[in-house]
């Protein structure tokens, strides 16, 4: 019964997920900073756009330690790979990504956050509002994700 | 010298991020959208950990201590949720459900060679700067 909902073990994911959260719980320790990620992609635009929305004080105050924390993630998979760990291929048509990026950085701004700020930092803050997001998106993606499957445009 | 510290905690906390989203394999996008379908609901098992962690650490850290260790007050989340907020969730989950990118995974993804992710990348930075001109035209009326 459980195996026929993991088919790849818990160990991964739970490993996994450990790691994730010491990332955050080590930021928020030692700058109590809450590590949402996609704050990121509206405070990068604070260098080249002069527009008032992207030089408000948050996004300009906030921008050069979203850029470390940023540029930490890339260099976290680039470690992953570089110790020579399991990493199995993807490959989805480029269209997904293109149109999937548009909707996902819009959302996640309008949004307030992504998984890891309403999903980690959020919830971990008990926060209600988070939470409705959470189910809010996650809701929305796995009504699309299914949809698809059943019209036969995935994966 | 605490600046320094700074930089150094925050850089290791990306990359503790970036490898465990690697670890738990949440950075092949085919794994999120196996999940969504419920042929794997391992993703379940990556979010419960690392919620069932820092719901320890951001509900005792603030109570234990005035400070974080470097010094700075510890940020609270001032989110309350509105129409405009659950929009922008949906249209999140819109993109998530068609290509099972989040924003941290398309870093993470990117950091292990996935070049493709670089679409994901733009495409998601090319929302948010739509949604902040939406944002701030909205913010004139």
């Amino acid at each position: 019964m459980l195996a026929s909902y993991f088919p790849n073990g818990l160990a991964p994911y739970l490993i996994g997920g450990l790691f994730i959260g010491s990332g955050v719980a080590l930021l928020f320790l030692c700058t109590g900073r809450q590590g949402g990620v996609s704050t990121f992609f509206s405070a990068a635009w604070s260098w080249f756009s002069r527009r008032p929305f992207f030089q408000q004080a948050s996004l300009r105050e906030g921008r050069q330690w979203r850029l470390l924390y940023a540029l930490g993630l890339v260099l976290g998979g680039t470690l992953y790979a570089g110790l020579g760990l399991p990493l199995a291929a993807s490959q989805l048509p480029a269209w997904k990504f293109a149109v999937g990026g548009l909707l996902i950085g819009f959302g996640a701004r309008q949004g307030g956050g992504c998984t890891s700020g309403h999903g980690i930092c959020g919830l971990a803050s008990l926060s209600p509002g988070s939470l409705l997001m959470v189910l809010t998106f996650l809701g929305t993606a796995i009504i699309t994700a299914q949809t698809l499957s059943y019209l036969g445009v995935a994966p | 010298m605490k600046q320094r510290l700074n930089q150094i905690a925050t850089l290791a906390s990306g990359i503790l991020f970036g490898f465990g989203l690697a670890w738990s394999t949440m950075i092949r996008p085919e794994s999120v959208l196996a999940f969504l379908n419920f042929r794997d609901l391992g993703l379940l098992l990556v979010l419960g950990s690392a919620v069932g962690l820092n719901l320890f650490v951001f509900q005792l850290a603030p109570r234990l201590r005035q400070r974080a260790l470097l010094g700075d007050t510890f940020q609270q989340r001032p989110f309350t949720a509105n129409p405009q907020a659950l929009a922008g969730g949906v249209l999140f989950g819109l993109g998530w459900g068609l290509c099972g990118v989040c924003p941290g995974p398309a870093l993470a993804g990117l950091g292990t060679g996935n070049g493709d992710l670089l679409i994901a990348l733009a495409g998601i930075l090319a929302g948010a700067w739509l949604q902040g001109l939406w944002a701030g035209r909205a913010a004139r009326n």
